[in-house]
């Protein structure tokens, strides 16, 4: 079959030869030559051009395929016999032709996975015991190999810093293009680039387990996961090809004309129909993929844009998943000092309250160590007191203080309700008897998510609900803030299942928005399941999308994605059946033939690709 | 079936395509499922290296008239 692979890698040479004699034919009829001369080149371009779409009608064949190559070969073959000889050239080389162009055209639509498979370097600089490196296949480096990676370079495997230190920037994983200080012990990442510095990197996944080589696998198979509609035109396809040959020999049965038949064949091409719908999901997960957005296939780009129901996991998804000194208030010292004690006093103790004190006083760089603490206690449920620099003092809540017997003032007691309202846990800082300090501490609202809210409804988002098993005042403070429908709190994991539940009962599409750790099952039940992680390998595989950024805007953009992708499959199906009722019209009406409903379908075909195109750039361009 | 054959193809233009090379591998002896990705142009398949090699499997899509650029094979 060399000589079949040969004719295929010659298609071009042939539809361009074909061309030729197709201009010289039509030269020397206008020239006024014996019909002969036109005639020749025309039957020469003919024959010469149907050898690479018979071969591919044949070849199907045998795999008992009916292609639409058949339908074409065997009417260029009937349209020779009869002596139609510019139909068949005419035919034939806009078949190549159009081919040819589909084939440019869909790279295009595929050039998103080809950039981001392009960047993945094949070899490895593996460092030997004897300090050389040696170039090796990616595949072929084993865990625990330490690989050199220089200024530029796309780092070859994930794992972790071993040496050295450099800058990389992490678009491939996370998609947001923004330096990224790596240092020793710091993960990173295949696919990412070095962009500054030097590394020696430890290799801890290698080849397809890493987490670029799972992201682009999972792209590949999205873009060939078929959505319902795609799945039923491939179906109705695959009976409508032959069906379009019976009509054919029907039509001959009853006209007896054999021109008719054999224009059936071509018109009955379901060329723009079948590749319509897929052209739209390649281009628009093809989008997604540039702007760290996975989408898992036509089916889930269907659910997403049928999404009117938002509901959010609390914790790690609107919030940063990680407790803030939010609010300290001073009284009769200054907010340092009240920290400074504070931090001294937490330092000694496990609270996770505690740990938000420590990183303020770290941030706010106070120096807490310098304070020599003695008699350190923890009270159980109440909060830790000391000998703070000869001052007794104590940290905690108001069963602690009332322990002590401090009170409140009438200010103070302000302070206290006020941070309760906005949903903050308190610490009171005493010392020596009298309140200090009061600090708020709250798991804090990702910036700017306020904002983003308002842009997803925007786009069509109509209720949007938040699930937390976090406590009540908390989260009422957190949904008033950002301007929550709906709001449940203390919920165990499996009442969230129940919430999703409920919402489906009643009619409402839903996502489920979650880190994909903990949500898996609200994940699972939601119509749509929307991982939001930095990258991670849970993210990846559970949920239908995945944002690798934990970012709103990319929530927003990937809902106006989905919506806008279905809408451009369906405008693409409405062209393809436009064009076919438009040629069976012609047909009827008498100004359709052979040569020029090839044109019309190949047009289409076209018509559809670039309408999709324009899904490449939606929403502006990524570098 | 304990192995996983991967091979990269030149660009797949025709869905028709698709058809005829899972249903050509598919119906090699020795062969688990088929899946061929039309837009990534790559063909995966399952197979027992007791019964079929990856040699033949590749030849059997280069027979098709498509080109095989790289072929990978992992134990499953």
């Amino acid at each position: 079959m060399k000589l079949q692979q040969w004719i295929q890698k010659q298609t071009p040479a042939i539809t361009w030869g074909s061309a030729a004699l197709i201009g010289l034919g039509y030269a020397a009829k206008f020239a006024g030559l014996a019909p002969f001369w036109f005639a020749l080149p025309l039957a020469v371009a003919s024959l010469i051009a149907v050898v690479p779409i018979a071969l591919h009608a044949w070849s199907a064949l045998a795999a008992k395929v009916i292609s639409i190559e058949l339908l074409v070969t065997i009417a260029v073959v009937g349209a020779f016999i009869i002596g139609e000889y510019n139909e068949s050239a005419i035919v034939t080389f806009l078949f190549l032709f159009g081919n040819f162009l589909e084939q440019k055209t869909l790279a295009k639509t595929r050039a998103s996975i080809k950039s981001l498979t392009a960047i993945a370097p094949t070899t490895a600089a593996v460092l030997q015991p004897d300090g050389t490196t040696v170039a090796t296949d990616v595949d072929d480096v084993e865990i625990g190999d330490v690989v050199m990676v220089k200024t530029g370079a796309a780092m070859p495997v994930d794992g972790t810093v071993s040496g050295g230190s450099g800058y990389a920037d992490e678009a491939a994983v996370t998609g947001e293009s923004r330096a990224v200080r790596k240092q020793r012990g710091d993960a990173v990442y295949a696919g990412t680039i070095l962009s500054d510095g030097a590394l020696e990197v430890t290799a801890t996944k290698v080849g397809d387990d890493t987490t670029f080589a799972k992201i682009v696998e999972l792209v590949e198979d999205a873009q060939d996961t078929k959505s319902h509609a795609e799945k039923f035109i491939d179906r109705f396809a695959q009976y409508y090809t032959p069906a379009v040959l019976l009509i054919a020999l029907v039509v001959f049965a009853v006209s007896h004309d054999f021109k008719l038949a054999i224009t059936v064949l071509v018109l009955g091409c379901p060329g723009a129909l079948v590749i319509g719908a897929p052209v739209s999901n390649v281009a628009g997960i093809g989008n997604g993929a540039k702007r760290g957005i996975l989408v898992k296939g036509g089916t889930a780009m269907d659910a997403f844009a049928r999404v009117d129901t938002f509901v959010f996991d609390k914790t790690g998804t609107l919030t940063k998943g990680e407790t803030a000194v939010t609010a300290v208030h001073a009284y009769g010292a200054t907010k340092a000092t009240v920290m400074t004690t504070a931090a001294a006093l937490e330092a000694l103790s496990a609270h996770p309250l505690g740990r938000a004190v420590l990183d303020y006083a770290g941030t706010h760089q106070l120096d807490y160590q310098a304070l020599a603490v003695a008699d350190h206690q923890t009270v159980q449920g109440q909060g830790v007191t000391a000998q703070v620099a000869g001052h007794t003092a104590c940290a905690g809540n108001e069963k602690l203080l009332a322990a002590h017997g401090v009170t409140l003032t009438p200010a103070q007691q302000a302070d206290r309700d006020a941070l309760q309202q906005s949903g903050s846990s308190l610490i009171f800082i005493a010392v020596d008897g009298q309140v200090q300090g009061l600090i708020g501490v709250a798991d804090v609202v990702r910036p700017g998510v306020a904002a983003q809210l308002q842009q997803l409804r925007q786009a069509g988002a109509k209720h949007l609900v938040m699930l937390t098993g976090d406590n009540r005042v908390t989260a009422a403070a957190v949904a008033r803030e950002l301007g929550l429908d709906e709001v449940h709190a203390e919920l165990m994991p499996e009442q969230k299942v129940t919430y999703v539940k409920q919402f489906q009962a009643n009619g409402q599409h839903v996502a489920f928005v979650g880190d994909g750790i903990n949500d898996s099952p609200s994940l699972a039940t939601a119509d749509i399941g929307i991982a939001m992680g930095s990258g991670t390998d849970v993210a990846i595989e559970t949920g239908d999308v995945v944002l690798m950024q934990s970012s709103f805007a990319a929530l927003t953009h990937a809902f106006r994605l989905a919506k806008k992708t279905v809408l451009n499959t369906r405008e693409n199906v409405v062209i393809a059946i436009a064009v076919v009722a438009f040629l069976l019209l012609g047909l009827i009406a008498g100004f359709i033939y052979m040569a020029s409903g090839m044109f019309v379908h190949e047009a289409s075909i076209l018509v559809v690709i670039f309408n999709a195109m324009r899904l490449i750039n939606f929403g502006g361009r990524v570098k | 079936m304990n192995k996983k054959i991967i091979m990269q193809l030149d660009e797949l233009t025709c869905p028709s395509c698709l058809t005829k090379i899972e249903g050509a591998v598919k119906n090699t002896p020795g062969v688990g499922t088929v899946k061929v990705l039309f837009n990534a142009g790559k063909v995966k398949a399952e197979f027992d290296d007791s019964q079929v090699s990856a040699d033949t499997l590749s030849g059997v899509v280069a027979k098709l008239g498509y080109t095989v650029q790289q072929v990978k094979v992992k134990d499953l």
